[in-house]
């Protein structure tokens, strides 16, 4: 049973559904408060979604600053499991922990849809458990979710196969190469703007995010995020 | 600064009448202080005294085994199974946001989800009501662009998702549309708390935002007519901000929880006044402020002003005496302020003092209830009864097919996708079926039940017979939430009318009320709250009538809810429910003749419940795979909406329908365009169909197996006995997604 810490800003809104997704999963979740530091041995860190200190700057500008964002970072530094969702994923690249950066939807409004995103890398912590290339239905929700980078970064991205996901059938909001998730190079930070907690059981429509905590547990089972790797065949180097 | 002079002038700014001012000596017996004159012309508005529909609201049935709380507090209050209950309302913010269309419909939304938290619920659903003029017009367009972004970017921060709602557009709302929110909440039963004060020495302070000058007199601003001069009304129009409305209700939830508070409402409408005034008279006691106390924005802020600010984001809790510093505790670690500014008193006196002086003493009781009650004239406009009585003069000729894709065209009938794609609608994970559909559905977590939810109102009905058009919008309400499999509830209202000084006016109020309390009492769906908002007029005239009703019901499997589309090709198509000549009020005469008249379709109580059984109980067996209720626009519609799919399908189905046996005196338009009432089309594999003509049968309805789903994709054809529809499905989804986003630019 992995011990999943989700981080809880003010403004947060999806931190009790993203808490109750990783217990149906099997984890040991608990919520950590922003003005705390430590993270109580997590194994993993959730950022989950919402509008943290009211996002009225600029998405995740003000939460990159809050003291347990400096506990969330070493636990990123040393290795350790890191998923950003939506307003978590534009933390994380506020904070330098992900490349890139989320700008205003291309239509410039909020948008509420389910989208398709295909499975582009299986080799981290929160997309073990699915088939590379497997295509899901996830509610996306976001006024902010247009990913950016500069052409290098872009280039490295692609290269080095930290798109983990990717829209498919329609690009929403005007990301970058389709892009609606990326890791970090040591690939135990993801953020992906898809809500997978908000489709983890048949009544709520389908149950296609589930993995994204499923992983965690599978990921314990077997130790190593390496043999994942190994099997996935693509980043043996990582 | 010195406040003015009480002049007879003055009274009349503040919307008194000379016979009401006469009132407020008498009990004073003194002239009032002008702090005192604010606080009369704040609660004896029309927004917060109902003085002039009162006695119309007492006609509601408001009582039943599923009432856990009536009429009277922030919300109504609905039992549901395992200990849980519901709270919801529904309000209207119609004149803000008529002048300042982003932040009038934000605030809409702020202050409904927190007449829901306050009692103890934690908000799972909003819902709206929206009416504009004609989208060819560009300040409706801004209104409507404007009202949209507004609710969406409150709601979308305080994470609540919007699981439904209606749109409508008609020129009698050019100038002054409507903005009716509702905030749908679930609590445990027992953790119910009341807005009403109690226990001497237990101590008042506000949490939250701090007090400014927003807002002044909002709400007397919503009780009187809109004018040229309203622009000037826009300092007036309180700003939200949802980022302390969620703190707020967080840091309100768990106060709620940790006992060590009596009682909790909402600065709304009346700000302060309001709050402290009803608290105390709900309960009977005394209450007195020391309004310098009160935490401003800025310096030299008056009585008068703290008193009548309608600032957002503020509460007002009556906490037991010895557990302030925990209340305070709590707010802090929500990075709110609380302050105490005052203490409950035995003497029954509202009394407020300023810098050691007593500014407002008023008996509070007389206060909250002994505003005059009115009783208008109602009289029908012989104009309306004339336009009833008529029908449209000979128009263009359309075939079936143009019709129909006419009616897919037009703003009212077609997707509202454009709207609800900019709210968030499955955020809390609890989403079971999103807008789109007939009624929104949820779960509640970790419970096998759901909870349906839909507001509703067809105003031409009201306008040209407002008492078939009160009952119609309740039974549209509980045909919509039957569809999904629930048994309605309960409603909540929000009835949206002219000024009711104007018989005519007066008369469309008294009857729409009628429609409503009976169809209420034919369905046993008790009238739990809601709101008047009279005084919607512009230059141009009022309002169309429109009584807006926000249903809930009951499934008792929130995994056994029936969509609204065909999924799966070959199964069965039914229609449920007798056709018959009633196109008076139709979407298509408006559409297609540009006629807005005749008799609307009467509404069979009787029938109509029946209908709601029938859906239940077909759902609870699990024979459905999809229901829909056939209203705007009639059957033409209802089947093509089937077909077409849901706003996020990639792809509609074929649809092969023959309605040849309706025959004669029917004509096709009849047949596809009458708005007759208790109706659905139903879709199920056809190993059900027995079973489900047997159901229709036992309950006495109507029955007819109109044809079969077609392929993905496929052709949608309707065979008539004078005509035909045959058009492919993605044509009819390619006019009917698109409308609105044409019209808007997009």
């Amino acid at each position: 049973m992995q011990r999943v810490a989700v981080v809880v800003f003010p403004g947060s809104n999806c931190d009790a559904d993203t808490l109750d997704a990783a217990r149906a999963a099997g984890s040991d979740a608990y919520y950590v408060w922003h003005k705390d530091t430590d993270l109580q041995r997590a194994d993993a860190v959730i950022l989950p979604g919402g509008f943290s200190y009211g996002d009225y700057l600029r998405s995740g500008a003000i939460a990159r600053f809050s003291p347990v964002l400096r506990a969330v970072t070493a636990h990123a530094r040393a290795g350790g499991a890191v998923l950003g969702i939506c307003n978590g994923f534009q933390i994380l690249c506020e904070a330098g922990l992900l490349p890139g950066a989320l700008m205003r939807n291309a239509r410039l409004k909020f948008l509420s849809r389910p989208v398709r995103v295909r499975v582009e890398a299986t080799d981290t912590p929160f997309t073990a458990s699915y088939e590379r290339g497997a295509e899901l239905t996830l509610p996306i929700a976001h006024g902010d979710g247009r990913y950016v980078a500069d052409s290098q970064t872009a280039a490295e991205l692609e290269a080095n196969g930290q798109v983990v996901l990717r829209y498919v059938t329609e690009n929403p909001n005007g990301s970058l190469h389709d892009i609606s998730g990326v890791c970090n190079a040591g690939r135990n930070v993801v953020g992906i703007m898809p809500h997978p907690e908000r489709r983890n059981a048949q009544v709520l429509g389908g149950q296609d995010g589930a993995r994204v905590f499923l992983s965690l547990e599978a990921r314990n089972a077997t130790q190593h995020v390496g043999d994942l790797r190994a099997v996935d065949g693509r980043h043996l180097r990582v | 600064m010195t406040d003015p002079k009480i002049t007879p002038e003055l009274v009349q700014e503040h919307n008194l009448t000379s016979e009401e001012y006469a009132r407020i000596v008498a009990m004073l017996g003194r002239t009032p202080t002008f702090p005192e004159l604010g606080i009369f012309s704040a609660l004896w508005s029309e927004h917060c005294s109902y003085k002039h529909s009162r006695p119309i609201l007492k006609t509601f049935p408001t009582t039943g085994p599923q009432v856990v709380q009536g009429p009277g507090e922030n919300a109504g209050v609905l039992r549901l199974p395992g200990g849980w209950a519901v709270a919801f309302k529904i309000e209207s913010h119609n004149h803000p946001s008529a002048v300042e269309p982003y932040q009038g419909a934000a605030t809409g939304a702020g202050g409904i989800l927190r007449d829901v938290f306050t009692m103890g619920a934690r908000p799972v659903a909003l819902l709206n009501s929206l009416r504009f003029g004609p989208l060819d017009d560009g300040r409706n367009r801004y209104l409507f662009a404007g009202v949209v972004r507004g609710i969406g970017d409150y709601g979308n921060c305080v994470g609540v998702p919007t699981l439904g709602g209606e749109v409508d557009f008609a020129p009698g709302y050019a100038g002054n549309p409507l903005v009716n929110a509702m905030c749908v909440g679930v609590l445990k039963e027992k953790d119910l708390i009341k807005a009403a004060a109690h226990g001497v020495g237990n101590v008042l302070l506000t949490i939250g935002s701090r007090t400014g000058r927003d807002g002044i007199h909002g709400a007397s601003f919503a009780s009187e007519e809109l004018t040229h001069e309203s622009d000037k009304r826009r300092p007036q129009v309180q700003v939200g901000d949802p980022f302390t409305e969620k703190l707020l209700l967080e840091a309100s939830l768990e106060l709620i929880a940790s006992d060590h508070i009596v009682a909790i409402q909402d600065m709304g409408a009346a700000g302060l006044t309001s709050s402290s005034a009803e608290m105390a008279a709900r309960g009977g006691v005394g209450v007195e402020i020391d309004l310098s106390k009160v935490p401003t924005r800025e310096p030299g802020m008056t009585p008068y002003e703290i008193l009548l600010s309608e600032s957002q984001e503020r509460m007002l809790v009556v906490a037991k005496a010895d557990r302030v510093k925990e209340v305070r505790a709590i707010a802090a670690k929500w990075d709110l302020d609380a302050t105490p500014i005052g203490k409950v008193t035995d003497d029954g006196m509202y009394r407020c003092t300023w810098q050691g002086k007593v500014v407002v003493e008023i008996p509070g009781r007389q206060l909250v209830e002994d505003c005059p009650v009115y009783y208008p004239e109602a009289k029908e406009d012989p104009a309306v009864a004339k336009l009833r009585a008529s029908t449209p003069h000979a128009a263009r000729s359309y075939a079936p097919s143009d019709a129909l894709l006419a009616l897919l065209d037009s703003a009212s009938v077609a997707s509202k996708k454009w709207v609800f794609e900019q709210y968030d609608s499955t955020v809390q994970a609890s989403t079971v079926i999103p807008p789109g559909g007939d009624a929104g559905v949820l779960r509640v977590r970790h419970e096998d039940f759901g909870i349906a939810v839909k507001t509703d109102c067809n105003s031409r009905y009201v306008r040209l017979d407002p008492y078939e058009g009160g009952k119609a919008t309740v039974a549209e309400a509980a045909r919509n939430v039957a569809c999904t499999g629930a048994r309605p509830l309960g409603i909540t209202d929000c009835l949206n009318f002219g000024s009711p000084e104007r018989a005519a006016v007066f008369y469309q109020f008294r009857e729409a009320c009628r429609g409503i309390a009976d169809a209420c009492r034919a369905l046993g769906t008790p009238v739990t709250g809601g709101n008047v908002s009279f005084y919607n007029e512009s230059p141009t005239g009022a309002v169309d009538p429109t009584p807006v009703v926000g249903m809930i019901g009951l499934l008792t499997r929130a995994d056994r809810a029936v969509p609204s589309h065909a999924r799966s090709p070959g199964d069965a198509v039914f229609v449920f429910g007798d056709t018959r000549a009633e196109l008076g009020g139709s979407a298509y005469w408006e559409v297609c003749a540009d006629f807005v008249g005749g008799q609307p379709p009467r509404v069979n109580l009787e029938d109509e419940k029946r209908l709601v059984d029938l859906l239940v109980t077909g759902a609870e067996r699990s024979l459905f795979r999809s229901a829909h209720d056939c209203s705007h626009g009639g059957l033409g519609v209802a089947l093509a909406e089937v077909a077409m799919g849901g706003p996020y399908q990639e792809l509609g189905f074929g649809l092969d329908v023959d309605l040849t046996a309706y025959s004669a005196p029917l004509t096709a338009h009849q047949v596809l365009f009458s708005e007759s009432h208790g109706r659905a089309v139903i879709t199920c594999s056809p190993e059900r169909a027995a079973a489900i003509q047997a159901l229709a049968g036992e309950l006495g309805i109507p029955v007819l197996r109109a044809g079969t789903v077609g392929p993905v994709n496929g052709g949608f054809r309707v065979t008539l006995r004078d005509g035909q529809i045959e058009e492919p499905v993605a044509r009819l989804r390619d006019v009917y997604f698109s409308a609105i986003p044409r019209r808007m630019g997009d």
